[in-house]
């Protein structure tokens, strides 16, 4: 809980939900009628995808998630074991090099709040670590008898780091054997209970040398400890021999135990009930062990190396309930000991809810998903639980300003809903340029998500067009092949050319190639302007073949006719006959046409271009009536002359 | 051999710094640019060995972050105006340049025109950047292109309204000569001087117009032009000759973003694209040899020259004209390891290559075959 920077203690809440944050403000009281404030607070609910070294994992495991999805699905998931321990192991070493430029950025930080923030999150990301090891040894390596207790043994080494540390500071001392950390280091903390028994043996040879009389003892221990059997798994001895050695040896210790060899030094005492796996003596020494699941194995390595994966759990309960004092375990212990009893739902149930966001778990049970180890029980909602879980990390990720990019290759693997989450998401990211909506587009191009391509096209395009951009706007709506809009644009040329007399972007128009058919007023336009260069050009015939085209094969719209048989009077007024006989008929019935078609429409929605008068209207009629009888005649008299 | 580095911003633009040529060195300082973050920055990286004395391990370790400031919009654009300064274009239409205090070890802002490109009532990204120092010239979504002086407060010059659609990258094809690629997929060439406000020379393809994204002129052969467009093909023009393309190959199956000659070595290309690839190509004009004894060869593609080379001597027309023709072999190499989210920004330079991606990293090649 925390209160909220801004708003006035004891003020009243309102609140409403976003994907990712909640906006907060305060309420007016109506019967004190005072007034409030008039801000709105952005609470964020995941701190985490805004820390720049926590992007860094989102973006690594981002690319070892893609890498995973892409294994082919055709080999029998037991040879693509050593696959997924592989990736399983790229995902934590992602993690603890991210743990470490924490730790370092905590060392270095300027303010205590900072370094707070970021040991915080250093301590989450060693517990994740811890998890997804016992994960990963527990399920996806899924170790045998024998092979199981090595790996639990490594993982607890690997987490328990600092004994090295110690060691190295006793060793560098002057006299080792009489630093004060001495029997801690050598007698219980790592070597003893990390049954690292070699290096054991090294301390204690120095010990010895001090103490020439107990000569014999040190001796001996020294024997017991090079002689305890450690479990070969690429070795030609079966479990049961490996057992059986080791029986003979713990018998051999307990005889020299019960022999008191050993009773005259304390410590020699200590290491040898150790080594029967005396659970007082452990227990005595927990602060060494420091947590229950250490005291678990170093239990396990000398009471019972050959457990089994399903006696793991009986082990488990016990330890930590002789472990802790309080009864009450944390959540760290409660999903350790899930683990342990191999309930992996309950672990990633229990991750879920400890954490604040869903990173953990939606990685940690894709993997799983792939090494088929989740049963695929359907969840009310229709979805696996990895897609439920993906889904909702995708989408919080899809909040980010800049890693909403990842996000679209997890909705990709997400078969069921993924497409649509996909199809809702991608509308709502901002485009503030162009080249973020052409990778936008690319996104859903590729995902045939046509709709959302022309929903983007036609945002892109409005904002064209009211910029006055309309090579850009054409641009756009021929990306989305949308001729609708195509034909708006032509209009709003065809405006600008009536309203001026002259084209604006000509380097458009004359260049618009086969992208002309997309509309047919696209097309129009196309052919007008290169009515115009015609003329231009004093290519009359050529010209004026053009332009009836425009009428007679409808090409034109109705409501351009007037301008372009007023185009076409200079044509008319030519001294030389332009337009044929048949020509000059077929514009006359255009010209009818069009004038009983504006008498019938005079009121109607047709769009007219160019607004005038009805005295103009008669006036030009009339002019034009006049120039095609002229053309008429002059036509006729031409064709029916005899060249000679 | 590649190394990433995650650096918790996608990358936009990526520059090495250039050396002086005195020096035969391999570059060691280059910049980069983010964008769509909610605080964008461009920072300065130095990759070089300072401990390690033994030549041949080629690149080692991470590049290291020097200094880095924050930048108002997305880094569209990114240039070295000289060893101290920077020019960057901006989506807010800004274009600003930065200067690298080397003793100091820090970078500030030394000079910025604020709305150089805009609407008529909103902000216009600029898009592109082009400079030789001091002149400096931009393009953006508004179709200008200005042209800026470095120590100059005014602009030198304004070519308004110069497209109808936006311009996405800019070239110098001469000191005075600009080339300018649009979204109708149309090459301009501007002439300076003229001081006129419609390009000299149109060239584009026909059929689909293609929206082209980028521009890069052969460095000895200034006839010889490189785009690279929305479908990802690339195309070699030859601005003397007529206006359509002289081949076009299939390079990438989605946006290409960059195409960048290499300047001393230009038998060699590279173009990265949004489909997350980065392709290195190689032309030669050994036709005589058999190709089963010209060695292994990656992955060729399949080319089309759009128009067949009228007459001249063959042998003094590019290779890159030819395309992957009988005269003249093409190979191409992806230099990335594996699919990354789409790469925006290449730069090479002597032996060393840096690109930026989407994914959030920067990938660098200290020993490019070229």
């Amino acid at each position: 809980m925390q209160n909220i920077s801004g708003i006035r203690p004891g003020k009243r809440m309102g609140f409403a939900w976003g994907p990712g944050d909640i906006l907060v403000y305060e309420t007016q009281n109506k019967a004190s009628g005072r007034r409030s404030c008039a801000f709105i607070h952005v609470v964020r609910k995941d701190e985490d995808i805004y820390s720049p070294i926590l992007r860094k994992l989102f973006n690594e495991s981002h690319h070892i998630f893609v890498g995973l999805q892409t294994i082919k699905d055709d080999l029998p998931s037991k040879s693509k074991k050593p696959q997924f321990v592989s990736i399983s192991r790229n995902y934590r070493s992602v993690i603890r090099a991210c743990m470490e430029e924490l730790q370092q950025a905590a060392v270095s930080a300027n303010d205590t709040d900072m370094a707070t923030q970021y040991g915080n999150q250093v301590s989450i990301l060693l517990a994740i670590e811890l998890i997804w090891n016992l994960c990963e040894v527990l399920f996806i390596d899924a170790a045998p008898a024998g092979s199981l207790l090595l790996h639990l043994l490594d993982w607890v080494r690997l987490h328990k780091s600092d004994v090295d540390e110690k060691a190295k500071g006793v060793l560098q001392s002057d006299s080792p054997a009489e630093h004060r950390d001495y029997w801690d280091v050598v007698c219980v903390l790592s070597y003893v209970l990390q049954g690292r028994l070699e290096d054991t043996r090294k301390m204690l040879m120095k010990q010895a040398m001090l103490q020439p009389a107990a000569k014999s003892m040190y001796k001996l221990m020294d024997s017991l400890l090079s002689k305890m059997p450690f479990y070969n798994p690429g070795g030609t001895q079966t479990l049961t021999e490996f057992d059986v050695k080791w029986r003979n040896w713990h018998e051999e210790v307990d005889r020299y135990l019960k022999d008191n060899s050993f009773a005259s030094n304390q410590h020699l005492e200590v290491i040898c009930k150790i080594l029967l796996g005396d659970e007082d003596v452990l227990l005595e020494h927990k602060e060494l062990l420091s947590t229950w699941y250490y005291f678990l194995i170093t239990r396990l390595l000398y009471c019972h190396p050959t457990v089994k994966p399903t006696e793991l759990h009986y082990y488990a309960q016990s330890s930590m309930m002789m472990f802790l004092d309080s009864g009450v375990p944390e959540p760290l212990d409660s999903i350790l000991l899930a683990a342990f009893e191999f309930d992996i739902h309950q672990v990633i149930k229990d991750c879920s809810i400890a954490l604040n966001n869903w990173w953990f778990v939606a990685h940690l049970t894709d993997l799983l998903d792939h090494c088929k180890l989740l049963q695929s029980h359907n969840l009310h909602f229709g979805s696996n639980l990895r897609e439920f879980l993906l889904l909702e990390y995708a989408s919080g990720l899809f909040t980010h300003h800049s890693l909403w990019q990842c996000a679209v290759d997890y909705f990709d693997h997400c078969p069921e809903f993924g497409r649509v989450y996909l199809e809702l998401q991608i509308e709502r990211v901002p485009l503030d340029t162009e080249r973020k909506a052409l990778k936008v587009l690319r996104i859903c191009e590729e995902r045939q998500m046509s709709e959302q391509v022309r929903s983007i096209c036609k945002i892109m395009a409005m904002r064209a067009v009211r910029n006055n951009r309309l090579g850009s706007a054409l641009s756009w709506s021929i990306r989305a092949k949308d001729a609708a809009f195509a034909t708006l644009i032509s209009e709003r040329f065809l405006q600008d050319y009536c309203a001026k007399g002259t084209f604006s972007d000509l380097d458009l128009i004359d260049n618009l190639g086969s992208t002309m058919l997309l509309s047919d007023r696209l097309t129009f336009l196309g052919k007008y302007r290169e009515f115009h260069k015609l003329y231009g050009e004093k290519c009359f015939s050529d010209a004026a073949k053009l332009l009836l085209s425009l009428m007679t094969a409808k090409i034109a719209p109705q409501s351009f006719w007037m301008t372009l048989l007023t185009d076409a009077l200079p044509l008319l007024e030519q001294k030389e006959v332009i337009f044929s006989a048949e020509q000059t008929y077929e514009l006359m019935y255009c010209l009818e046409e069009l004038t009983s078609s504006l008498i019938t429409a005079a009121s109607g929605s047709v769009i007219i271009y160019c607004r005038f008068h009805e005295d103009v209207e008669v006036t030009k009629v009339e002019m034009l009536r006049l120039a095609l009888a002229r053309n008429l005649a002059s036509a006729i008299v031409k064709e029916g002359t005899m060249q000679t | 051999m590649e190394s990433a580095k995650y650096v918790s911003q996608k990358v936009s633009k990526a520059r090495w710094r250039p050396v002086s040529s005195s020096f035969l060195q391999q570059p060691e300082i280059f910049a980069t640019g983010s964008w769509d973050n909610e605080e964008n920055k461009i920072s300065i990286w130095s990759v070089g060995n300072y401990e390690n004395s033994g030549l041949e391990d080629g690149f080692e370790g991470d590049p290291q972050l020097i200094c880095e400031n924050k930048h108002d919009g997305d880094v569209l654009g990114l240039q070295f105006l000289d060893q101290e300064r920077i020019v960057t274009a901006s989506s807010t239409g800004a274009v600003t340049i930065f200067r690298h205090h080397h003793n100091s070890q820090t970078i500030s802002v030394s000079q910025q025109w604020v709305k150089a490109h805009h609407y008529p009532c909103d902000n216009a990204p600029c898009t592109a950047v082009v400079c030789s120092s001091p002149e400096i010239i931009t393009v953006g979504e508004d179709g200008r292109i200005i042209v800026l002086r470095a120590d100059q407060d005014c602009m030198a010059q304004v070519i308004e309204n110069a497209d109808s659609s936006t311009i996405h990258a800019v070239t110098y094809l001469r000191t005075t000569e600009i080339l300018t690629v649009n979204s109708i997929g149309q090459i301009k060439l501007w002439d300076l001087r003229q001081q006129s406000n419609s390009a000299s020379q149109i060239l584009s393809l026909s059929g689909d117009r293609v929206p082209l994204y980028c521009i890069d002129r052969h460095p000895n052969q200034q006839h010889i032009v490189a785009t690279g467009g929305q479908d990802g093909m690339l195309c070699m023009w030859d601005v003397r000759q007529g206006s359509m393309p002289s081949s076009l190959m299939e390079a990438h199956s989605a946006e290409m973003w960059e195409v960048h000659f290499h300047p001393t070595n230009p038998d060699h290309l590279f173009t990265c694209s949004e489909d997350g690839s980065l392709l290195h190509w190689e032309t030669s004009s050994h036709s005589d040899m058999p190709s089963f004894l010209q060695g292994s060869r990656n992955s060729s593609v399949t080319s089309r020259s759009a128009m067949a080379l009228a007459g001249g001597n063959q042998s003094l027309i590019s290779a890159w004209l030819n395309g992957d023709s009988s005269k003249s072999r093409l190979e191409t190499t992806h230099m990335l390891p594996s699919q990354t989210l789409s790469v925006n920004s290449l730069d090479v330079l002597g032996q060393c290559l840096v690109c930026g991606t989407d994914g959030e990293a920067i990938f660098i090649n200290k020993q490019v075959p070229v």
